[in-house]
């Protein structure tokens, strides 16, 4: 069964953040996922909600340090935790291409999906009072009115980088898969046993030795 | 609320296509409207630059379009109000057009020096400049000056291009990539496409820089640097890139000057200056002959060593000897010491890229005839490539360190070579590319323009912008004694030397898109002081101030009269090859905005306002021999200017001629502005590949390019090892030349400074601070979410950069006791402030940092005066002096690279101490909250932001504006 997922490429993401705000503009007039709510926008400690962050990382220590650029979204688990925790039914996992969304309509904010999520990657909307995620921009990727080329995700036509490669992660032809398998994808934190669909590539230093 | 296909229905969807402008770089963009609002912004996949990418700050413009500190109408300072009050009246733009015309046209009609025309972008220069040539004011610059002009200062007149929008490293055939200085910049998104695309093909990319963020986290190697010392780092790697031989000697001797004879007799007046013969030729010194002969005689094997004579005796050295000897002073052991840099890393990366473009070097099978009419088959590639920006510019060394840079590209032989460095058109240009500017007072008269342009190039002391005293007639001394090749202005000290008078004062000073009360100064918090300041008889010192802006900046609450500028999605602009362009390096590319929405209330493109303003002031560019205008707006004075009558060459390049079939030259076409909005609003004319390599010297493209008018000749352009230019300037102050000489006061800065060859020195602040007292540097840097200080009016970029920290080496924590996140003053000779401190092992530790104008001023751009970024963040600039501690040559000299003026900011030297537990836990020092000035938009304290339901976008003429549901 088709798998639908991301594949990240931290070799090659400078933080900037474009992934952020791409998602952040395409799913906040969107009809399936929006409008994403700002709180305080203009005043202390504005507060939104965003469905894929960049959270950068500091590994070693000097002059040896790495600097790591980490966005994260949801990671559209094989075995998602957030779907058997919810009462209603409306976290679900898609037959079809097996993306996780929420049924806004069903959903009744009682908040266990994000307890159950080790990703972190779900946002509560305070003022719906339901929660919301990355949805792989299920409004783009099917939608003919959109060039074929970019019936992908907001995030990932916008990486200037081209880090984020989104595909059928079950093909093995598919250019996710190859770069998985070329390039060592890694699974975030695999010891929850949530089997994430989005894989990372990691760091591969060129240290000019032969 | 609902999901599914809710977007269809009784919406109307328009797209349109124009480029972006939330920094520099322009990417082409692909925008959505739903009911006029601004739905969508994406990259536009068939736009050459960009391709179809975007960065975070272009996909945030709905945020920027729709943000509460829009500035929408035109305003007056309420009478008997101060400046800084930002207590202001609405006006209509009649009156705020008449309240310019009748003081302007005074100014023009008396003594048009005392109308001033600072722009905070370069990128829109042909039309301020001209604006400013005719008004015949010199008092006109853009911000370049204050932030990188080293960088192309150095670089032109060495190789004769720079980077950004003049040239950069060709990755997609380099092997090895070496980044000095940078941690984002204006010409990004093509740079991180290419980056990334480097790195998947193998190729091997080290950063040098103080700091490891931004493209540096994807380095293969970081190399920590001190800040300031990469020159010293450059010089020794050339050091044993010579001792090792690994140099391209070929491409120094044919296309450089290394092998010209430089006069070497101590007595003479012509000391340091080429040798030449009766018809003006330089010479060689021909080994197989063993005579002297002129430049690229053919068949002659020219000596770059040695020491030979003229006819009459006179001692003749070739230039490469004297570089030579120059870096044969330097050694990587001391290198090592000055810079931090391990001695053994210093040797490997020199091998490294000395190996790499040497014998990774292929041929690419492109035929080419150079100038010299030598015919071949291929062109040499050196797969080694650089890059650098303001790491290497913002120090008072900066130029001589980037003519080490340059000369480190050069001996390597990587110069428009694939795989190199690699010009954009309309660069290569000549060294330097001129016109000059204006050389006397006498340039400046009333009701004339003047007769050159305010900003240029010069090669002499006789093009220099003195009086017959040798002091300066611009305002910020520019093109003067103090810092002759100051080709980008001195923004920095403007409204300084207005303040005080010196050399004069003004009467009226117009700062466009310029955040001058604030991250756009030095020594913020005086300068903002010296806008409010008054003479005995009350008037201010800088009698009348107008700021036009898109936004609620700081400068805004100083001004007397405020214009309020569009938003870029709201206007026509061009992107043209008179300007700052955005060629590629095998294409010439000029571009335009077109607008996609209706402007907000009043807002006027400040290019409109101009062109208005010419008209009025009747400027003879823009008004008819019969006395009437021109020109109907900003469009049609773009369609129908020409750089000269019938000369064929206007702004914009493509779809010329009157069936729109020309470019670069052709008839003015009154379709041109629909062609450019027919065809993604860009214009590219495709270089064959026998133009693309090798064009300072490559025949065919330099005939080319003079024909287009971007070079007034076709002749060589060989690169300058060895300057001359510098050296013409260094015997005028050692009193051997004949013609214009400096101040006494000035002779020996001068002597030091106008070095003909690269040399390292710790920069001039460096040298007059007690490093005991203040031990460490402080720099900031841009990040990539946001553009200097463009962009926390907008809700979503804020998210990501709300206030600011200082950030530093844990090592300081645990010497000033105190910890990660802890409240600290950062102090420098000039001042202090107070901030956040935060531990990183990603920055050598003799530095700290921040992010540029990420802290901000309460209360504005319309934030709540509780904002972080008024509260926690702060800003930097306030301990950077504009200008030098007194010293010989003067008590009032510019802060700034001797050679350039480029204000040397990253100079400054602090310490950092912790901050008393009884302290308030906000930053130091505050201002009092600027209010909301008329017609800001409301601030909203939730938003939720649905394109199409009329809550945002302005009205169109019959629709109400809607209710909505949420």
């Amino acid at each position: 069964m088709t798998q639908l997922a991301l594949v990240i490429d931290l070799n090659v993401c400078v933080g900037c953040h474009a992934c952020v705000t791409s998602c952040k503009q395409w799913n906040t007039s969107s009809g399936y996922a929006g409008a994403l709510p700002d709180d305080n926008p203009y005043g202390a400690d504005p507060s939104g909600v965003f469905f894929n962050r960049v959270q950068t990382y500091e590994v070693g220590t000097f002059p040896n340090t790495d600097t790591v650029h980490l966005p994260k979204s949801c990671l559209h688990c094989e075995d998602p935790p957030c779907v058997p925790v919810c009462p209603t039914g409306a976290s679900h996992k898609r037959e079809e291409d097996g993306i996780v969304l929420v049924n806004y309509d069903k959903c009744i904010g009682c908040k266990y999906c994000s307890w159950a999520c080790p990703y972190g990657a779900r946002e509560f909307d305070e003022h719906e009072k339901v929660m919301k995620k990355c949805t792989l921009c299920v409004d783009r990727i099917y939608d003919e009115t959109i060039p074929e080329a970019e019936r992908k995700p907001s995030c990932v036509i916008a990486c200037p980088a081209s880090a984020r490669i989104f595909g059928d992660v079950h093909d093995p032809e598919s250019e996710a898969s190859k770069m998985i398998q070329k390039n060592n994808g890694f699974s975030l934190m695999p010891e929850h046993g949530t089997k994430p669909a989005n894989q990372y590539l990691p760091r591969a230093n060129n240290t000019g030795k032969e | 609320m609902q999901q599914g296909d809710s977007q269809t229905g009784d919406v109307k969807v328009e797209t349109k296509n124009t480029t972006c402008y939330m920094c520099a770089c322009r990417c082409g963009i692909r925008v959505t409207l739903h009911n006029n609002e601004v739905r969508y912004i994406q990259g536009n996949p068939e736009h050459p630059l960009n391709k179809g990418i975007i960065c975070a700050k272009g996909s945030s413009g709905i945020m920027k379009q729709y943000s509460p500190a829009r500035l929408t109408k035109p305003l007056l300072r309420k009478p008997g109000t101060d400046r800084g009050d930002a207590a202001f009246e609405e006006i209509s733009w009649d009156k705020a057009f008449d309240i310019l015309e009748t003081r302007l046209s005074h100014l023009r009609a008396t003594d048009p020096k005392k109308f001033a025309l600072f722009t905070g972008r370069d990128q829109m220069q042909a039309l301020t400049g001209l604006f400013a040539r005719q008004f015949g004011t010199p008092n006109y610059a853009a911000h370049g000056g204050f932030c990188s002009v080293n960088m192309a200062a150095g670089m032109i007149y060495t190789i004769g291009g720079s980077f950004w929008e003049f040239g950069g490293p060709d990755l997609d055939d380099s092997k090895v990539f070496m980044m000095f200085g940078t941690a984002e910049d204006h010409h990004s998104n093509p740079l991180k496409a290419a980056i990334s695309k480097f790195k998947r093909n193998g190729g091997r990319f080290i950063s040098i820089n103080p700091i490891r963020t931004g493209y540096s986290a994807i380095a293969d190697e970081w190399v920590p640097i001190k800040p300031g010392t990469d020159g010293i780092f450059i010089m020794a790697m050339l050091r044993v890139l010579l001792d090792e031989n690994l140099i391209d000697k070929e491409f120094l001797t044919e296309y450089t000057n290394s092998a010209q004879m430089v006069i070497q007799d101590e007595a003479s007046n012509d000391f340091g200056m080429m040798a030449r013969n009766d018809k003006g030729e330089a010479l060689w010194w021909d080994e197989n002959t063993n005579k002297l002969v002129p430049f690229k005689t053919e068949g002659a094997k020219p000596a770059l060593l040695g020491s030979y004579q003229l006819a009459d005796g006179t001692k003749v050295v070739p230039a490469f000897q004297l570089m030579a000897d120059r870096i044969n002073e330097y050694t990587p052991e001391e290198a090592s010491t000055v810079t931090g840099i391990p001695v053994d890393d210093i040797y490997r990366l020199a091998r490294e890229l000395g190996n790499t473009a040497l014998k990774q070097s292929f041929e690419m099978p492109v035929a080419w005839e150079d100038s010299w009419g030598k015919k071949y088959d291929s062109v040499t590639a050196r797969p080694v490539s650089f890059h650098a920006m303001r790491g290497l510019a913002a120090h008072s060394n900066g130029f001589q360190t980037i003519r080490a840079f340059s000369l480190l590209l050069t001996v390597l032989g990587t110069i428009d070579r694939p795989g190199g460095f690699r010009h954009k058109a309309p660069f290569p240009r000549p060294i330097p590319p001129g016109p000059p500017v204006p050389n006397g007072p006498e340039a400046v008269q009333p009701n004339t323009p003047l007769n050159g342009a305010p900003l240029g190039s010069i090669s002499s002391p006789e093009e220099l912008f003195v009086d017959e005293n040798g002091e300066p007639v611009r305002l910020d001394k520019a093109f003067s004694w103090e810092h002759p090749l100051s080709m980008h202005g001195l923004m920095h000290n403007a409204i300084t030397n207005a303040w005080r008078g010196d050399p004069y004062s003004i009467d009226t000073l117009f700062i466009f898109m310029a955040n001058m009360a604030w991250n756009s100064s030095m020594n913020t918090a005086s300068v903002r002081e010296m806008l409010n300041d008054k003479n005995d008889d009350g008037e201010f010192k800088i009698p009348f101030l107008v700021v036009c802006d898109a936004f609620q900046s700081e400068m805004v609450a100083f001004a007397d009269l405020v214009l309020p500028d569009t938003t870029y999605l709201e206007r026509h602009d061009t992107i043209s090859i008179l300007d700052r362009p955005i060629s590629e390096y095998d294409a010439v590319v000029d571009s335009v905005r077109i607008p996609v929405v209706a402007p907000k209330g009043e807002c006027k493109p400040f290019q409109e306002m101009l062109v208005e303003l010419a008209g009025r002031l009747k400027l003879p560019a823009f008004t008819k021999e019969d006395g009437s205008r021109k020109f109907k707006g900003y469009t049609d004075f773009i369609l129908n200017f020409e750089t000269a009558p019938g000369s064929g060459v206007g702004f914009l390049a493509g779809w010329r001629g009157e069936d729109g079939s020309k470019s670069f030259k052709g008839e003015p076409n009154q379709k041109q502005w629909d062609m450019y909005e027919k065809n993604n609003c860009v214009f590219q004319h495709h270089l064959p590949v026998e133009h693309q390599y090798m064009r300072n010297f490559n025949k065919s493209y330099l005939e080319w390019s003079q024909g287009n008018g971007f070079i007034a000749k076709s002749d060589p352009i060989v690169i300058h090892i060895y300057s001359e230019i510098l050296q013409s300037f260094r015997l005028a102050a050692e009193g051997k030349r004949e013609g214009r000489q400096p101040p006494d006061r000035l002779r020996n800065r001068i002597k030091t400074y106008f070095d003909p060859l690269p040399f390292y020195y710790a920069p001039i602040e460096v040298q007059r601070t007690d490093l005991e007292q203040y031990p460490l540097n402080a720099l900031t840097q841009r990040p990539m979410a946001m553009y200097h200080s463009w962009d926390s009016q907008n809700a979503w970029l804020r998210q990501i950069h709300t206030h600011n920290y200082l950030y530093m080496s844990p090592k300081l924590g645990e010497q000033g006791g105190f910890g990660d996140g802890d409240w600290v003053w950062v102090e420098s000779m000039h001042g202090k402030v107070r901030a956040m401190c935060r531990f990183s092992e990603a920055v050598e530790p003799g530095t700290v940092w921040t992010w540029n104008a990420i802290g901000k001023a309460s209360g504005a751009w319309n934030l709540e005066s509780d904002a972080n970024e008024s509260r926690k963040g702060f800003l930097l600039n306030h301990l950077i002096s504009e200008e030098l501690p007194p010293g010989e040559e003067g008590d009032h000299v510019s802060n700034s690279d001797p050679v350039t003026g480029q204000a040397g900011w990253y100079d400054v030297r602090v310490k950092v101490y912790k901050a008393d537990k009884e302290e308030d836990e906000v930053s130091w020092p505050q201002f009092s909250p600027m209010k909301a000035v008329p017609g800001t938009p409301e601030r909203k304290s939730v938003l939720s932001y649905f394109a199409g339901k009329g809550l945002f976008g302005e009205k169109q003429s019959g629709e109400k504006k809607g209710g909505g549901d949420k």
